[in-house]
């Protein structure tokens, strides 16, 4: 999962989506950005991890959906009729849909402007976990998620790591 | 010279060569005497020598060359093959198969030059040449022999051609004496191009186009067609009428480049023989080259009848009207089915809803239907191959495990031309191995064991392939020892798979299916063929990922037969869909029995659980809704709808909410994260865009 981490050079210009979940303000690489859609109605799938919401037809792909939300730890998603799946798309080509409360705006953003987050920070606060920078720009600050740690999957890498 | 262009070709054919190489050869080990065989052998041989040249693989080339000298002296009756022959033979095919494996690596042959091997066959060529010479004598009083008819015209005897062995058919003749009496010169002309050539048939047509510009071709050995075709070893003759000298013939053929050499003679007509006079003169390539058609009476006749020789004047169908075709193109292909099923879908779930009644519309809806139905049928059809590949090299293995396990076996195999989907064929091939080197190592018994019960001394493992209806099954067995299924038992709590009180309520069936387990190894000794503890669960596992499943049968002392049913297709299928709740889904069609409606009344209980009375056997009922963590819509009280569905032998009825009907449905991965859950091995688009997932039958009992 490490292509999605943010890897950019210095100085480079770097669009972001930003998009609220909650109350806060991420912003998302819009390189990683596939596709965004209005929420649909999505297929539940049993006996998987609540986080995952089931799966929908992107293009007639089957495309899992999961909730940030849940995933934070945060309430479950109220569904609205600003609520969109944006559609994240790996290096390998799969792709998966996270739900977010609303998209507000495109902005761009020096990549000197970001500060990561150290790797120390982030055990300490929990609930960083899921931001790997957080950009200066105009209007104020805004969070960068880490789309790795969103969409990881803890059994899946246990698994891979057990069996290698 | 770039020739990377040819190295899939080369591949392809190289396995091509080396599994008819070791057919034959097994073949050779049982009846030695067999003509067809050994000519077939070294057509084989000579070919991979040919290509390993041209290629510029030279260790290859030597190997290859020297199994060839071995084979023409057997041809020629020099020597004959003992069996100890046939493991410096078989040993030698290991070597090329090294050298075929590391150019599919890294496309270099290796450095080894197997100088041993090498050795061990002019050592055969040597041994065979002074003692065997009595033995050898019948062979070459037929001199015919070695050229059967059953040789195309592309393969001569040895690939040399010669003008003087041209059969000239009575019309030609008569051109030619024409010719001759109007004083025009007559050549004969034998062509020959560089081994290293790629292009033959174009070098063969610039001699052709340039001869052509000074005179008229009579003939052609082989045929101008066969030319075109590539059908010719390095050398062709031609008859030419000309007016042009000797010379200026020759200088036009050696300005072709990659021609070699070219004889060059003045051909009297009158003295050429008719086709089956020829076949007498000229035993060392002529009636080779004839087409089998013409004269295949007149070699046989001369052959004082060597048993197997003569058998099949038949010839081999001469253009193999095939194309190779990347799989990854039928997989495009298949795809692109996969989609129109699904528009055409979408398209009838859109006029039923828009409530167009049209009878014209349903019409072409049903026409559109059919067609692609068919289509998706071709393409499959397309896909299918022989399982034959994967099982053609299990002889050789039971052969190789006859000597290291010190056992007796025999391997007979029927149904090798069962088809199946292309990706499920590529992946059978190691279950199979698993379990027939199973049966070699813990099926059959030691001899003295064998001889003690009775049986007969060779031990049978056979491999059963067949299809049934929409599966093709599998059946590997042996007439060994069958499975015990005490020891499994107690095996299983030694190594804590299930604990001495699960393990007493087990049935025998049930012990036995602990196999499965992984980790699971009942051999008393690891040995290398088989008993790593990896065996069986894996074996089950692939089949299972191949949507498919494997079952014993089993009986102590009489042996034990592993049944593999697989689908014909992994990509489209017939499924029942059905509602569930609010949810629906698509229940596969291959393993649904029947669907029941059931009383609520009619539930009996059996150790707490709900089955039911279907037909006088007792089924478990199993409620889809609860499996699946959804509610039902039905009302407890009213009539339960059951699919009374299949695993093996095994029945259970899955309550459902609401029938849908049948179609056709293409089969979708779920994609990651989602795939943990076991009970859903896809999913599907429907008509109008959403989705079902597709129950997996086999994981709900």
């Amino acid at each position: 999962m490490n292509e999605l981490r943010d890897s950019a050079d210095v100085g480079e210009l770097i669009q972001y989506i930003v998009i609220k979940i909650d109350d806060e303000q991420y912003g998302i690489n819009i390189k990683f950005i596939d596709n965004i859609v209005r929420m649909q109605q999505i297929t539940r799938v049993p006996q998987v991890d609540e986080y995952l919401k089931g799966v929908i037809n992107i293009r007639g792909e089957i495309v899992p959906v999961m909730s940030v939300r849940m995933k934070m730890g945060l309430a479950e998603d109220v569904i609205t009729n600003k609520s969109r799946i944006i559609i994240l798309k790996t290096e390998t080509g799969d792709l998966v849909g996270i739900i977010v409360d609303q998209v507000n705006q495109v902005l761009t953003i020096d990549s000197n402007n970001v500060e990561k987050v150290r790797y120390d920070d982030k055990k300490a606060k929990s609930n960083a976990t899921f931001v790997s920078g957080v950009g200066h720009y105009d209007g104020g600050l805004v969070s960068i998620l880490d789309l790795e740690a969103v969409v990881s999957d803890k059994e899946a890498k246990e698994k891979a790591s057990n069996a290698s | 010279m770039d020739v990377s262009q040819y190295l899939s070709v080369f591949l392809d054919e190289a396995k091509e060569h080396l599994q008819s190489l070791n057919d034959n050869i097994m073949i050779l080990e049982q009846d030695p005497e067999n003509e067809d065989c050994i000519n077939e052998i070294f057509r084989s041989a000579h070919s991979m020598k040919g290509m390993a040249g041209t290629m510029g693989y030279t260790r290859m080339q030597n190997l290859t060359h020297d199994m060839e000298d071995v084979f023409s002296d057997v041809r020629g009756g020099k020597i004959k093959i003992k069996s100890a022959d046939i493991d410096v033979l078989l040993q030698c095919l290991d070597a090329i198969q090294g050298y075929v494996d590391n150019i599919t690596e890294n496309q270099d042959e290796g450095t080894d030059e197997h100088k041993d091997i090498i050795k061990a066959l002019a050592d055969i060529r040597n041994g065979g040449g002074g003692g065997e010479a009595a033995s050898a004598a019948p062979a070459e009083s037929a001199p015919a022999a070695e050229a059967t008819p059953a040789d195309g015209p592309a393969e001569g005897a040895d690939g040399s051609s010669d003008y003087r062995a041209i059969r000239l058919d009575p019309s030609v003749k008569s051109t030619l004496e024409e010719a001759k009496s109007q004083g025009k010169k007559i050549y004969g002309v034998t062509v020959h191009i560089q081994e290293s050539c790629i292009l033959k048939a174009a070098r063969g047509f610039l001699v052709f186009k340039g001869l052509e510009e000074i005179g008229e071709i009579a003939v052609s050995e082989p045929n101008t067609q066969d030319i075109e075709d590539e059908k010719f070893d390095f050398s062709f003759s031609l008859i030419l009428i000309t007016d042009e000298s000797k010379e200026k013939v020759e200088e036009i053929v050696k300005s072709v480049s990659e021609v070699e050499g070219c004889e060059c003679g003045e051909y009297d007509p009158s003295g050429a023989k008719a086709p089956e006079e020829k076949a007498e003169a000229a035993p060392q390539g002529a009636p080779a080259a004839a087409p089998a058609a013409t004269t295949p009476a007149a070699p046989a006749a001369n052959k004082p009848a060597p048993a197997a020789g003569g058998k099949k004047p038949v010839g081999k169908p001469v253009v193999n009207r095939t194309v190779r075709v990347d799989i990854e193109k039928l997989d495009v292909l298949m795809n692109l089915v996969s989609e129109l099923i699904i528009a055409k879908n979408s398209l009838i779930s859109a006029a039923n809803t828009s409530g167009v009644s049209n009878s014209n519309v349903n019409e072409q809806i049903e026409y559109l239907e059919s067609v692609t139905t068919n289509l998706h049928e071709s393409v499959m059809k397309v896909r299918m191959v022989p399982i034959e590949s994967v099982l053609q090299k299990f002889p050789r293995m039971i052969r190789d495990l006859n000597k290291t396990l010190g056992k007796k076996m025999e391997l007979t195999m029927t149904g090798e031309d069962t088809e199946m989907d292309r990706t499920v064929v590529d992946e059978i091939g190691d279950p199979l191995m698993h379990l027939i080197r199973n049966s070699a190592d813990h099926g059959i018994e030691s001899a003295d064991l064998r001889a003690q019960r009775g049986k007969p001394e060779v031990g049978q493992i056979f491999l059963h392939a067949f299809q049934d209806g929409n599966s093709v099954v599998i059946e590997v067995g042996d007439d060994g020892n069958g499975i015990d299924a005490e020891a499994v038992k107690n095996k299983a709590i030694e190594k804590g798979v299930v604990s001495p009180d699960q393990a007493a309520l087990l049935t025998e069936k049930q012990c036995v299916e602990l196999l499965f387990h992984p980790g699971f190894s009942t051999a008393k000794q690891v040995s290398e063929i088989s008993g790593r503890g990896v065996g069986l669960d894996v074996v089950k596992s692939k089949v299972e990922s191949l949507s498919g499943e494997v079952t014993v049968k089993t009986k102590l002392g009489e042996g034990s037969t592993w049944v593999i049913r697989l689908p014909l297709t992994l990509a489209i299928i017939q499924a029942l869909m059905v509602i569930i709740g609010e949810e629906k889904y698509a229940i596969p069609l291959d393993s649904i029995q029947s669907i029941e409606d059931v009383s609520p009344s009619d539930i009996k209980f059996v150790e707490n659980k709900e089955v039911i009375n279907l037909r006088g056997s007792v089924l478990p009922l199993i409620r889809l809704n609860e499996v699946l963590d959804t509610e039902s819509t039905k009302n407890p009280d009213e009539d339960m709808v059951v699919v009374i569905a299949r695993k093996g032998d095994q029945l259970a009825g899955l309550v459902i909410d609401e029938l849908m009907g049948q179609q056709e449905i293409v089969i979708k991965p779920l994609g990651k994260y989602t795939n943990k859950c076991k009970l859903i091995s896809g999913a599907t688009i429907l008509g109008d865009g959403e989705i079902a997932l597709i129950l997996d039958t086999n994981s709900i009992f």
